[in-house]
């Protein structure tokens, strides 16, 4: 398969006009001893044997299994209309909107969906997003280290275990030390938060809901944080934010979180959606592109990339983050999903979420050797005890068809018989059920 | 047209839930709940489908018109490509599947399309290793930065700052700055449009970490010294950093591991026509060369002697997580797709006919406009409009002209060291009618600029807008909707 329009004939007029004799003299640059050592990649195929090829390699992959798997990434149901919104070879074949004349879709989509991100966290400001939620995390720290000139952060044991380790890597480079604080029953363990702040803290980062999914109200947190001069870095799960507390309602200094739960499928782990949102004596040092809303030389209104004083094309060295690009199909999709599902709707869906949570909750705490980790409520996941290791018991419940949950050992090691279940609106009363029945059966053996 | 908000309709409905089908009800307890009121917006799906349409219609695209933005490829986004990303069983495949008890099982085709991919980028770089983890090229570049730190590090190597040509785009130096490194600018002889040998001898020491280059760099000139470059580099034990934006000019005909590179970083957004989306997601592998594959991001993909796929995490040296999980995978999975389609020799034409397009164009360009520097360029080319600015059309003039010609304009005051640039990439995918007719546009804009520029001043006229005040929007700062 080749995508290219030349013929013969227009090859050889083009050639012609450049004045070079063939093809292969446009490479005489290159000097002949580095000529590729080799170049061995399969020969092209056609579009229908591709097809067929990729076909053969998705059915290989257990995508239909009644998924219970969360931990910062959730099955959610995504509207048809979202697809077709962004299927629009307007938006997805075009590029950073540099000329704002030709752009003014993508711009005030980013805008909008930074309307969005505002009013769904009670924030004032935030950017047309970054990668993941982990990278924005990191990005939250840079700018509270910078913030406050210092180099410590404090980091809840609640906070996912993948953006935990992600800063690890992030700053084993950089003079940044990190504390972590482990959880008590799923919660932020405040006393030990507050003995492990010191002079040198620049910020304290906690998550809602816990990684567990537990609830939590962090006023008490941001109130004894801002005493100290230390800020503070909320990481939250959007949906949830429909019912729950927000960073903005308790005075949170940078929000962060992972958008893939408003309407970007699963796909084995990206491309997802980084959003970070913050208060206005912080804007600026906010990294990432920012749609702001101006008018045009006509008084009209217009869209632009704005305080791009900040940035890695006008600062090179002294900007305030390497990021170029943002997520810009993904957060169009965040903001065509919360535009579809409106105010009512991810109430409903929040609602929906927690409802069968506790339908869960109860089936599985009725099994036999099965136990909550914590009474305390949780959002749309709960952990439980299992009698033996959660890996053994997930193997078993695969080959009848379910992904149970996440085990945690790999992440907290300690709980290997701990099992991480997540519900959302997509599973039905009876798959809850089947898989308590399920377990129960497996268990049994 | 309106902000979606004001579009708002108290009570109206987008979509329907169904009801819930559990006796319990979920409750936040009241300490817990939100008690701001949710401003979303309340619309019908139609509402939700015409505005978004609208704005696609006040938005361009590779599939509208001629986008040739010098430096981001903007080339064809296959349509087969698309179709794969969308396939079930890759689409909705949960990151965490493999997690479970045998989980690598569950999640073979995914896997072998990594391990697949890896492979291929390995053969095309001339690299040993590659991590498909990087979510950008500036996050692969990041990525690199922390593969070199760990390295000097492991030997105890003093090292403090990178080298990077004043030519480069502005992400190297903002990238081995947040990696932790000073970072010094290596001039570029203006002659040759090639980096200053002598001055990068000058300052090259037993402090420099790495030298960050592009090659064929910003300018669109292969550097034919390259070797040496990594020669001098390797005396010092700094590391090579090839970024790889600028591949699409090359594959087949020169493998930066065959020059002596160390870490390269590719972006499968440009080179393996993924789409830019809008300005994202994209994606950045990283290859390196045997020394530094111990230090590469985890998790790796492994095949084992079965020919079936795992994840494998033991790898102590490496330098840790870098993404959630194993990079964005439904960009890499377009870019094996388009692998897959054109094979070997239809990469290879890739390249040869990105370079034809981007000379020819140059050629009949070069009758009106001065070319940065005179030399057979490889994808693209850097024009500079001095002598049209002199006369009053300035480059941002002559692309807000080209806007009402019917085409995207080119990249403009980019490389820094050219003034008044106008950097142009055609690509391999436009036709010579294409490039013709942007030619004759260009041209037609010189010809008329040298009688009357002030017709420039006022372009584009055919946009929903025209010259949006920047100025005032950073000052004002509106970057979300109040009311």
């Amino acid at each position: 398969m080749s995508f290219l329009p030349h013929t013969d004939d227009e090859r050889r007029q083009m050639l012609e006009v450049c004045g070079i004799p063939n093809m292969e003299s446009l490479f005489a640059d290159i000097p002949k001893d580095l000529s590729p050592a080799s170049f061995d990649l399969p020969k092209g195929k056609s579009e229908m044997e591709v097809l067929t090829t990729f076909q053969a390699l998705a059915e290989k992959n257990y995508s239909h299994l009644v998924n219970f798997l969360g931990g910062g990434f959730y099955d959610h149901f995504v509207p048809t209309a979202v697809d077709a919104i962004t299927s629009r070879s307007e938006f997805y074949t075009a590029y950073t909107p540099y000329q704002p004349e030709l752009s003014q879709g993508t711009l005030q989509a980013i805008y909008e969906f930074q309307t969005d991100i505002c009013r769904l966290l009670d924030m004032d400001a935030a950017n047309g997003s970054v990668y993941d939620g982990g990278t924005a995390l990191y990005e939250a720290c840079q700018m509270a280290l910078n913030a406050t000139k210092r180099e410590r952060i404090v980091l809840d044991g609640g906070v996912n275990p993948v953006y935990r380790k992600m800063l690890t890597s992030y700053t084993a480079n950089l003079d940044i030390q990190f504390t972590t604080v482990p959880v008590s029953h799923g919660h932020s363990d405040r006393d030990q938060i507050f003995a492990a702040i010191d002079e040198n803290t620049a910020a304290v980062i906690v998550q809602n809901p816990s990684f567990f999914g537990v609830m939590d109200d962090h006023s008490d947190i941001v109130e004894h944080c801002h005493k100290h001069g230390v800020l503070v870095i909320q990481c939250v799960y959007p949906v949830a934010m429909a019912l729950l507390t927000t960073p903005g309602e308790i005075g949170v200094d940078i929000a962060v979180g992972e958008g893939q739960s408003l309407g970007i499928p699963l796909a084995f782990g990206g491309p997802y959606l980084g959003f970070m949102a913050t208060t206005k004596k912080l804007v600026r040092r906010m990294p990432g592109r920012i749609a702001g809303r101006t008018v045009d030389r006509n008084g009209k209104e217009a869209f632009v990339l704005t305080l791009q004083a900040r940035e890695q094309h006008i600062r090179r060295e002294k900007a305030t983050s390497n990021i170029c690009t943002n997520q810009g199909l993904c957060a169009l999709r965040a903001h065509a999903y919360l535009s579809l599902m409106g105010r009512e709707g991810l109430r409903e869906v929040a609602q929906l979420c927690m409802d069968k949570r506790a339908y869960a909750g109860e089936r599985l705490n009725a099994i036999p050797g099965v136990e909550l980790m914590t009474h305390s409520p949780t959002f749309n996941e709960l952990t439980i005890r299992l009698p033996a290791d959660a890996g053994e018991i997930t193997g078993a419940m695969v080959e009848r068809g379910f992904a149970p949950g996440l085990p945690l050992g790999r992440f907290y090691p300690g709980m290997e018989n701990y099992l991480l279940v997540a519900v959302t609106e997509k599973r039905t009363k009876h798959e809850i059920g089947l898989l308590a029945e399920t377990l129960e059966a497996v268990l049994c053996q | 047209m309106s902000v979606i908000f004001t579009k708002s309709v108290t009570g109206r409905r987008g979509v329907k839930l169904p009801n819930s089908d559990v006796p319990t009800t979920g409750t936040v307890p009241r300490e817990f709940e939100r008690k701001t009121p949710l401003e979303l917006c309340e619309l019908s799906e139609l509402d939700v489908v015409r505005h978004f349409t609208e704005l696609s219609t006040r938005n361009v695209g590779i599939d509208s018109t001629f986008y040739p933005l010098g430096s981001c490829t903007m080339k064809y986004n296959p349509k087969a490509t698309e179709a794969v990303a969308g396939m079930h069983g890759f689409a909705h495949l949960h990151p965490f599947l493999p997690q479970l008890r045998h989980g690598g099982s569950l999640v073979q085709g995914a896997l072998r399309v990594l391990y697949e991919l890896e492979h291929h980028l390995a053969e095309i770089t001339g690299m040993h290793a590659i991590t498909l983890q990087p979510l950008a090229g500036a996050h692969g570049e990041l990525t690199g930065m922390m593969l070199i730190a760990a390295y000097h590090r492991d030997k105890g190597n003093k090292k403090t700052e990178v080298l990077i040509p004043d030519e480069a785009h502005g992400t190297n130096p903002s990238s081995a700055a947040i990696g932790g490194y000073s970072v010094r600018p290596v001039p570029t002889n203006p002659e040759t449009g090639m980096l200053d040998l002598k001055a990068l001898e000058d300052m090259i020491g037993e402090q420099t970490a790495a030298v960050m280059l592009t090659n064929p760099n910003t300018l669109g000139i292969f550097n034919s010294q390259i070797q040496k470059i990594t020669e001098i580099a390797h005396r010092y034990d700094a590391q090579v950093y090839y970024d790889g934006a600028n591949l699409n000019a090359i594959l087949g005909r020169f493998r930066p591991g065959d020059a002596g590179f160390d870490v390269v970083h590719i972006n499968l957004h440009k080179t393996f026509a993924t789409p830019h989306g809008g300005g994202g997601p994209g994606a950045g592998p990283v290859g390196v060369r045997e020394h530094l594959t111990d230090y590469l991001p985890i998790s790796r993909v492994i095949k084992r002697d079965d020919n079936s796929y795992a994840l494998n995490y033991d790898f102590p040296k490496s330098i840790g997580y870098i993404a959630p999980f194993y990079g964005n995978f439904l960009i890499c999975l377009r870019a094996y797709a388009y692998i897959l389609l054109l094979g070997a020799e239809g990469l290879k034409d890739v390249s040869s006919h990105a370079v034809l397009n981007a000379n020819y164009l140059k050629q009949k360009l070069s009758t009106h406009f001065d070319v940065a520097v005179q030399h057979t360029c490889m994808h693209e080319f850097v024009l500079t409009a001095q002598r049209q600015a002199k006369a009053g059309a300035s480059a941002l003039n002559i692309a807000k002209a080209i806007i009402d010609a019917g085409f995207h304009p080119p990249t403009v005051y980019f490389p820094l060291i050219v003034k008044e640039a106008l950097m142009i990439e055609p690509t391999e995918t436009e036709s010579k009618q294409t490039l013709d007719a942007f030619a004759d546009a260009l041209i037609d804009i010189a010809e008329r600029a040298a009688v009357d520029p002030a017709f420039l001043h006022n372009a584009p006229t055919t946009t929903p807008v025209s010259r949006p005040d920047e100025v005032k929007a950073a000052r004002n700062m509106d970057i979300a909707f109040q009311g």
